[in-house]
């Protein structure tokens, strides 16, 4: 496994002005990023979440070499990316949802062949980059746009296309589908679960669409308050913050006493519905002791990401932390 | 700058720039002739000033007008350079500059491309001819050694000015709502370099002049030229200073710059 992103110890701490009272303003120390470590190995595609002001773009911004950090270690393709950072740049492709990479007045084409110059890119191989965006993300309808007339979906994979057409190892997406329609939403992710499939681009994206990391990232890091509260997979979040799967059963007529379930809590029992959640007995063995009831109707719901997210942000209790 | 590749890129940010401000033609026009207007203005002062006295500082009008020619050809030269580097404010306070420092460019030659100026090309021109005619109407004695001097002056002032406005731009990566706080060193510069020194008195004369360094890249090297004793009396060689205080402005001005884009703490998104 070779490691492409590390970092250990990451902080960042920023100094803000409060106001106290009316003229009065006080300085305060905010740790945004509060001790990350990360290690994410080549090919890997990572979605870092967490609520509004987790640190999840200050932690991006000192991957990328914009910030220096106030304390711990950090490098990505080997490199440092402050003091290393226009060796790193060419070597990266940085989305900032909210910040254009793309000049404001010229068409997009314009742009790319500005950027074709800036990253030095051979002019065959920027082509043959360019031809796949653009077939990939629909772009040949507003090539010749100038970027301030775009529209945001539009702006945003005119964005994704100029972050990689230098080849980059690794990519940063800081919000990439936020504000997008839902059509530019699945154009992105085909996209982006397109480059990922090739297995030699590294991805770690920030967002706050959950159905990104569904579709997209095998592994999830969970930020909160500057700190890393969850690195694993989606399922392994689901286990750890005890979401579970739940059964429903409609029934022909209204039961007096629903029946007790060894490994799952009844938590909904109304005169022609059970919900159960499975706590330790599967499905099967659930459906076997409910053999003799008349059911209408069955259902299983996996567990949402959503709610679970939703939980984690709110500081709902750890039910079984590993 | 370590990479020689990197010329092509900086070459080819420039054609971008050229190509949005020309796209609005009649506007780029406008400007272009309007940008005139600043330094014509300062010129004609100077010829009012002689329109009350006859001897100013000790120079007579054609002599003060090699000072002013000088700064006039160097600031116009400097702020189309490099003076689009006040903008980095607007850069730091809107975290618009996240976007200069993912590109694999140095941050302070982007961020001057980005807008360079192309309509101030009219100024330096117009600062330059002035120069010129001074020097021409100045009757000086010409040598080598003067000749030499009078490239070399304004090109060391050129890089002293631009020093200036680095130094006094890069105050926004701690202070973001600095504003106008750089125009006093750098218009205020040059207001002050138009005029020979000895019209200026007391701590503020010296603070300008000498410890800032201000006299030694316009009214010495112009009183050098002239072949002019110092009114107070410094050497003549120190009209030749010019480049022995425009380069470690010059290194001054890069180090701070480094030291404050460690500082950019970019925007909460
Ligand atoms: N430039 C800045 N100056 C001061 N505080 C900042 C700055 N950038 C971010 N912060 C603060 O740091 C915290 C983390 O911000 P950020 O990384 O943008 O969060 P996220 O991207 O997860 O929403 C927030 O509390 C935010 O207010
Ligand atoms: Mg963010």
């Amino acid at each position: 496994m070779m490691t492409v992103i590390a970092a250990r110890e990451l902080r960042k701490e920023f100094t803000v002005r409060v106001r106290q009272g009316r003229l009065r303003r006080a300085r305060r120390t905010v740790a945004a990023v509060d001790g990350v470590d990360l290690a994410i190995a080549r090919g890997e595609m990572v979605g870092y979440i967490g609520p509004n002001g987790a640190g999840k773009s200050t932690t991006l911004k000192m991957l990328t070499g914009v910030l220096t950090p106030s304390g711990g270690e950090v490098s990505v393709c080997g490199l440092s990316p402050v003091r290393q950072r226009t060796r790193l740049a060419r070597r990266i492709g940085v989305v900032f949802g909210q910040r254009t990479q793309l000049w404001w007045d010229l068409p997009l084409r314009d742009s790319y062949d500005l950027l074709r110059h800036i990253y030095r890119v051979p002019a065959a191989e920027h082509a043959a980059r360019l031809r796949r965006c653009r077939s990939l993300l629909d772009l040949d309808e507003f090539l010749d746009i100038p970027v301030r007339q775009l529209s945001l979906g539009q702006r945003m994979r005119g964005e994704l296309t100029a972050a990689l057409l230098h080849g980059p190892e690794v990519l940063f997406l800081d919000e990439p589908t936020i504000g997008l329609d839902v059509v530019s939403k699945q154009a992105v992710r085909g996209f982006l679960a397109e480059l990922g499939a090739g297995g030699d681009v590294t991805l770690m994206l920030t967002t706050h669409d959950l159905a990104d990391i569904e579709k997209l990232c095998r592994r999830l890091l969970v930020i909160d308050h500057g700190r890393v509260v969850h690195d694993g997979t989606i399922e392994a979040l689901h286990a750890r913050y005890g979401s579970r799967r739940r059964v429903v059963v409609e029934l022909e007529e209204p039961l007096a006493a629903p029946p007790e379930v060894p490994g799952a809590t009844l938590v909904t029992a109304g005169p022609l519905r059970l919900e159960y959640d499975l706590t330790g007995a599967t499905a099967g063995e659930l459906l076997a002791r409910l053999a003799g009831l008349a059911f209408r109707d069955l259902s299983i719901v996996e567990p949402d990401i959503e709610d679970v997210v939703a939980r984690l942000y709110t500081g709902a209790p750890v039910t079984d932390a590993p | 700058m370590a990479e020689p590749g990197a010329l092509r890129a900086y070459w080819a940010m420039l054609r971008g720039q050229a190509r949005s401000q020309t796209a609005y033609r009649l506007s780029f026009g406008i400007d272009l002739v309007s940008n005139v207007g600043a330094t014509a203005l300062d010129v004609f002062t100077v010829f009012v000033l002689f329109g009350v006295t006859r001897v100013l500082g000790g120079l007579d009008l054609r002599e003060a007008l090699v000072v002013t020619g000088l700064t006039a050809c160097a600031f116009a030269t400097a702020d189309m350079l490099v003076g689009n580097i006040e903008r980095i404010s607007l850069y730091v306070r809107t975290g618009r500059f996240d976007a200069v420092l993912v590109r694999p460019l140095r941050a302070l030659p982007q961020l001057v491309l980005l807008d360079l100026p192309l309509h101030k090309l009219s100024r330096a021109a117009f600062g330059t001819a002035v120069y010129a005619v001074a020097l021409a109407a100045a009757g000086i004695a010409w040598t080598p050694g003067r000749a030499l001097l009078a490239v070399v002056a304004p090109a060391a002032a050129v890089v002293f000015f631009g020093a200036v406005f680095v130094v006094t731009a890069s105050v926004a990566f701690w202070w973001t709502e600095s504003g106008e706080f750089g125009n006093a060193f750098t218009y205020g510069g040059r207001d002050f370099t138009s005029y020979p020194i000895s019209v200026y008195s007391g701590w503020f004369r010296n603070a300008f002049a000498y410890a800032l360094g201000f006299a030694f890249v316009s009214y010495y090297p112009a009183l050098a030229l002239l072949g002019k004793a110092d009114p107070i009396g410094l050497p003549g060689w120190v009209g030749w200073l010019a480049p022995a205080v425009a380069l470690p402005a010059a290194a001054v001005a890069a180090l701070i710059w480094r030291q404050g884009l460690r500082h950019y703490t970019s925007t909460g998104s």
